[in-house]
C-alpha cells in the first residue's frame, strides 16, 4: 500500500524506501546489488585501479601511442561513418515498415533483427565472404576498382550490418505514435510533402532518430568479432581499438591494453550519458 | 497501387510513385546487407556437399566446442534469469532512494566493448591479475578455462531480462499482487501465481535474446579463452579457428549451426510478437 503523498514526502527523507505490504524488498535488492557487485561493477573498477596505480604518465603515454590513436581514428571515423548509414536507410526502412503495406512486410519486419541475433563472429566470415574479390559482391566492384575487403570500407560495411537495427527500433515506435492527423493539417494548410516532412515529421522523431544513431554509433565502436575477419588488421591502416587491446594482451602488455580499455570505456560512457541526455530531453519537450 | 495503398494515410504517403521507390530502397538494402549474407553462410557451409557438411559438424573438435557453448548458456542463462527476475522485482515493487542509478548500472554491460567485457576478467583473474597468485597456489584456474568463458558470458548478457522485465512489470503495476497478498496468499505464492503468469512473455522474450547472445558472444570470450582445441573452444571460437587454417567450409559449417540458431531465435520472436501482441521493450542489443 502506498502512503499518502503529503505523509511519504516527509517520511521519505527518514527512510530508505517507503512502507509497503509487498514482501522480498530485501531479499531481491540485497542479491541484485550483490550480483551487479561482483560480476560488473567490481571488476570494472579493477581496470580504472589498474591504470590509476599505474599513473597518469604511463596511462597517456600507452593509450595515445601513435598506434593507438591511429585506430581510434580508425575505430570512431568508420563507426560514425557506419552510424550516418544506418541513420538514413533505418530511417526509410523504418518509414515503409510503419506507413506502408506491402506483401513480405512481416518477413521484412522480422530480417531487421538479424543482427541481434546472428553471432558477430559468424557475420564476419560472412561478411567477408561476399566481398573479398571472388565473392558474390564483390566481384562486381572489383572491375570498378573498388576494394571492400581488408579495407577500411570493409570495416565500414561490418559495422553497418550490427547497427543497422538500433536506428530502426528506436524510430518505429515514434512514428507509429505520430498520428497522420498533424500531418493531414499540415497538407490541408497548404504545405508540400516535403515541407511537411521537414517541418512536420522530422522535428518529432528528431529524438528517436538521434537515439538510435547514438547507439549504433556507441556498438559500432567496441565491436570486434564482425569486423575482424573483414579488416585487414593492419597497424596504422586497418587495426581497430579492440583489436589493438587483444594484440597487446597476447604480447602479456597489459598496461597498454588497460590504457587503451579505459580511452575506449570512458567515451563508450560518454555516449551513453549523450543519449539519457537526449532522451531527458525529448520528454520534457513533449511535455512541455 | 492497391497493394501499396494505405487509405488512413493518403495525405503523407504521397503518390504511387515514392511509396514504391522508398519500399524498393527500404527492401534492397535489408536485402544486400542482411539476407545476402545469411545466405552466404549456408551456401559456403555446403559448398563441397553435405557429406562433408556433416563430417565437419560430427569433428570431435566440433562437438567438444557445441558442449561447451550449450554449457555455457545453461549456466550464464538461468542465473540472470534469476537477476533479472529479483532486480526487477526490487525496481517496481518498490519505491526507495538510488532506484534510477540502480537501473542505469544494470545496463552498463551494453556499452562495454565485448574485448573489454573479457579483460576486467583477465586483470582480475589472470596470471597477471590481482587475485592470480592466490588462485594459482590454490590450483584453481579461471582465465584460459571454463570459468572464465562462463564468466564472461554472464557478463555481456547480464542486462538482457533485467531491461525486458522492468518497463513491463513498471506497466503493470502492484495491484494483483497487493489483492493476492491482502486475500492471504504468500509471498511465494503471490510469485508464482501471479506474478510469473504476468509477465511470462516478457521473460520468455528476455531469454530468447540473452541465449542467443550467450551462444554466440565472440569478442568477450575469446579474450578468456585461451583457445585450446577440444576444451576452451565454444563454437564461434572454433568457427574463428577453422577460418584462420584456410577450413572455410568447415568453418562455415560450424557457422550454419549459429546461424540456424538465431533464425530460430528470431521466428520464435516474431510469433511472440504477433500472437501474443508482445513488443520488446529492447531498442537494441
Amino acid at each position: 500500500m502506498r502512503t499518502g503523498a503529503a505523509a511519504s514526502g516527509t517520511r521519505r527523507r527518514a527512510r530508505l524506501r517507503e512502507p509497503s505490504i509487498m514482501p522480498g524488498f530485501g531479499l531481491t535488492l540485497g542479491f541484485t546489488i550483490a550480483y551487479l557487485s561482483l560480476i560488473v561493477l567490481i571488476p570494472l573498477s579493477a581496470l580504472f585501479v589498474r591504470t590509476a596505480m599505474g599513473g597518469w604518465h604511463e596511462f597517456i603515454e600507452v593509450a595515445f601511442s601513435r598506434r593507438a590513436v591511429a585506430s581510434y581514428r580508425l575505430t570512431f571515423g568508420a563507426s560514425l561513418v557506419a552510424a550516418s548509414v544506418n541513420m538514413v536507410f533505418g530511417l526509410i526502412i523504418a518509414w515503409v515498415l510503419v506507413r506502408y503495406r506491402f506483401p513480405g512486410k512481416r518477413l521484412a519486419s522480422a530480417i531487421v533483427d538479424l543482427p541481434f541475433a546472428l553471432p558477430t563472429a559468424v557475420a564476419g566470415i560472412a561478411l567477408t565472404a561476399l566481398y573479398a574479390n571472388t565473392g558474390w559482391i564483390g566481384r562486381y566492384l572489383d572491375p570498378l576498382g573498388i576494394e571492400v575487403a581488408y579495407k577500411p570500407l570493409g570495416i565500414i560495411v561490418a559495422l553497418t550490418f550490427i547497427g543497422l537495427p538500433f536506428v530502426v527500433r528506436s524510430v518505429e515506435p515514434v512514428l507509429a505514435d505520430l498520428g497522420s492527423d498533424v500531418e493531414e493539417a499540415a497538407s490541408s494548410l497548404g504545405a508540400s510533402r516535403w515541407q511537411t516532412f521537414r517541418l512536420v515529421i522530422l522535428p518529432a522523431i528528431l529524438p528517436a532518430l538521434f537515439t538510435g544513431f547514438a547507439l549504433a554509433l556507441a556498438r559500432a565502436i567496441g565491436e570486434y568479432g564482425s569486423v575482424i575477419f573483414i579488416a585487414g588488421n593492419m597497424p596504422f591502416q586497418t587495426e581497430i581499438s579492440p583489436l589493438l587491446i587483444v594484440t597487446q594482451l597476447e604480447q602479456f602488455d597489459y598496461a597498454g591494453a588497460t590504457g587503451i580499455a579505459v580511452v575506449m570505456l570512458v567515451v563508450s560512457f560518454l555516449l551513453l550519458a549523450l543519449i539519457n541526455l537526449i532522451q531527458h530531453w525529448s520528454r520534457t519537450r513533449l511535455a512541455g | 497501387m492497391a497493394l501499396f495503398a494505405s487509405p488512413r494515410r493518403r495525405a503523407i504517403g504521397g503518390p504511387p510513385w515514392i511509396r514504391a521507390v522508398l519500399i524498393l530502397v527500404a527492401l534492397a538494402f535489408l536485402a544486400l546487407f542482411l539476407v545476402l549474407p545469411l545466405v552466404a553462410v549456408f551456401r559456403e557451409a555446403l559448398r563441397d556437399g553435405i557429406g562433408a557438411y556433416l563430417e565437419a559438424i560430427k569433428d570431435p573438435d566440433a562437438v567438444s566446442a557445441i558442449k561447451l557453448t550449450l554449457l555455457t548458456a545453461a549456466i550464464a542463462v538461468p542465473l540472470n534469469i534469476v537477476f533479472g527476475v529479483s532486480a526487477a522485482w526490487a525496481i517496481t515493487k518498490f519505491d526507495f532512494k538510488g532506484k534510477n542509478l540502480l537501473i542505469t548500472l544494470i545496463d552498463l554491460p551494453f556499452s562495454v566493448s565485448p574485448v573489454v567485457s573479457g579483460l576486467i576478467y583477465v586483470l582480475l583473474f589472470g596470471a597477471q591479475g590481482w587475485l592470480g597468485p592466490w588462485l594459482e597456489t590454490h590450483d584453481i584456474q579461471i582465465i584460459f578455462a571454463v570459468p572464465g568463458i562462463v564468466l564472461a558470458t554472464i557478463f555481456v548478457t547480464f542486462p538482457f531480462v533485467a531491461r525486458e522485465l522492468i518497463p513491463l512489470m513498471a506497466e503493470q503495476g502492484r495491484d494483483d499482487e497487493e489483492a493476492a497478498l491482502s486475500l492471504g496468499a504468500s509471498g511465494w505464492q503471490t510469485f508464482w501465481r501471479v506474478t510469473v503468469p504476468n509477465i511470462r512473455w516478457g521473460l520468455l522474450y528476455g531469454v530468447l535474446l540473452c541465449n542467443a547472445r550467450a551462444m554466440g558472444e565472440f569478442g568477450a570470450v575469446s579474450v578468456v579463452s585461451g583457445h585450446i582445441r577440444g576444451e576452451t573452444n565454444t563454437m564461434p571460437l572454433h568457427v574463428e579457428i577453422l577460418y584462420n587454417e584456410y577450413n572455410f567450409a568447415a568453418s562455415f559449417a560450424v557457422a550454419s549451426l549459429l546461424a540456424l540458431l538465431a533464425l530460430v531465435t528470431l521466428v520464435l520472436k516474431s510469433a511472440l510478437e504477433w500472437r501474443y501482441g508482445y513488443h520488446g521493450s529492447n531498442t537494441g542489443h
